[in-house]
């Protein structure tokens, strides 16, 4: 959906064709999500299909065959904008379900599952910081440099979820560890081999019960 | 720059025995900034403490340059500390009788530096962290940021050659918290040698490798590459 509107809220600007497009997107987004040329084509036969755009009349017929938006298009541009975007259905995201099941099939080692991912995401965080670091946050390189923030914030909002399911798989451990063995009391629970590695967040709740 | 061999730092006795660090090793280099990151009481600050002179492992060696801090006594480390290792911490107090200038001209003037050479050092500092126009300003005339900028100025003034940071971007909003982290990897990208403590993703994302510490012993570590090329798939931009 992003690139039909992403077509559209370009062509507001001047009529364009499609491999214009395709550049004019990946400037502005810094190439973060590329768009084939194939793309940008099939996406504007729909728009014109739809009625949303038409090539403009009387262009050089030798030059390739440029946008621009109808009446609806426009409106169609101008409504995406004052419109949210939909956040009702959460997108599919293999790490949640992946660690959705990591914590319910049994004999998976969920602490090194999460460490992995943290490593993997904070190299990430870090290589997106270093572009930040070159991108100048005001004029031809804002926008760039706010894709950028949105991708830092994303990754750094993940490993903060890690680190909490990370004391949360903790917790729930020690509390299987205190109600198998109720009689066994606080004095044990540091020699107890399941609360191995629960030096998360999770100090300190061990003997509440 | 900065070399530890199979650390061991072991607080208290008996019963009460912590074993803070359990054989790690870590080497930073010169140009480098590594970021540590674990739990509380995983062994971050007993480790930072080790490599700035401040405390000495129960087994193991800690190498600053060609200096064995554990074979240093107690004036040798405190040399060390003065002339080679800068200290950002969270809780930097400036002396509230001086003004930011003499602040930072302070630790230089106590290492015998003359009144001139070490004005003229503390006012680069001051220039550094982009607080010059403080100079003559007292610690209680300025918000929060600003002090924790001129500390700043002050555990990085003159050459120092390996840098050490606690949290440092502390309880300050998060651009100020950048305009630290961007002095700290200026300073690095100088030449010095950085080791950073935090639990902040985003400022341990400033560093070029990031260790992970639990339970005194290092779980994992980023690779110093790939490089920003991996990431972004459009390659659009060179």
């Amino acid at each position: 959906m992003s690139i039909r509107q992403g077509i559209l809220a370009l062509l507001t600007e001047r009529p364009m064709h499609g491999y214009q497009l395709r550049q004019e997107f990946e400037a502005r987004t810094g190439g973060t999500w590329p768009l084939n040329i194939g793309q940008a084509y099939t996406t504007l036969q729909r728009l014109q299909r739809d009625g949303l755009v038409e090539p403009v009349p009387d262009d050089d017929a030798n030059a390739p065959e440029r946008f621009r938006l109808t009446a609806a298009g426009a409106a169609e541009a101008s409504a995406w904008w004052t419109r949210p975007v939909e956040r009702t259905a959460p997108a599919r995201d293999e790490l949640a379900i992946k660690l959705a099941l990591a914590v319910t099939v049994p004999g998976v080692d969920v602490v090194a599952v999460v460490q992995r991912q943290r490593t993997e995401t904070l190299r990430a965080l870090r290589d997106y910081t270093r572009l930040k670091r070159d991108a100048a946050p005001e004029g031809p390189e804002l926008a760039w440099s706010l894709v950028l923030d949105s991708l830092i914030f994303a990754a750094e909002a993940e490993v903060r979820w890690l680190d909490h399911v990370e004391s949360a798989v903790a917790r729930a451990a020690v509390a299987r560890a205190t109600t198998r063995r109720p009689a066994a009391g606080a004095a044990q629970a540091s020699g107890d081999p399941t609360a191995v590695g629960h030096g998360a967040a999770g100090t300190g709740e061990g003997g509440a019960r | 720059m900065l070399r530890l061999r199979r650390v061991t730092r072991v607080h208290g006795y008996g019963a009460a025995e912590v074993h803070a660090l359990r054989g790690v090793d870590l080497d930073v280099a010169m140009g480098e900034l590594v970021a540590v990151m674990g739990p509380s009481g995983s062994g971050k600050s007993t480790l930072l403490h080790l490599a700035g002179g401040l405390d000495t492992p129960t087994a193991g060696t800690v190498h600053v340059g060609r200096d064995d801090v554990g074979a240093l006594d107690a004036k040798g480390r405190a040399r060390l500390r003065r002339r080679h290792v800068g200290y950002v911490f969270q809780d930097l107090n400036l002396v509230p009788a001086l003004t930011a200038l003499e602040n930072v001209m302070l630790p230089l003037e106590l290492d015998g530096l003359s009144a001139r050479r070490a004005r003229s050092q503390a006012t680069a500092a001051l220039a550094e962290v982009g607080t010059d126009d403080l100079a003559d300003r007292f610690p209680d005339d300025m918000s929060g940021g600003q002090a924790q900028r001129v500390a700043i100025a002050r555990a990085l003034v003159g050459p120092r050659r390996l840098v050490l940071a606690d949290e440092p971007t502390g309880a300050l909003d998060s651009v100020t918290g950048e305009a630290v982290m961007r002095v700290l990897r200026a300073r690095v990208d100088a030449g010095a040698a950085g080791l950073l403590v935090t639990h902040d993703a985003r400022h341990a994302a400033w560093a070029d490798r990031i260790v992970f510490l639990r339970d005194g012993l290092v779980v994992d570590s980023t690779g110093a590459d790939p490089g920003p090329d991996h990431l972004l798939s459009g390659a659009v931009r060179a």
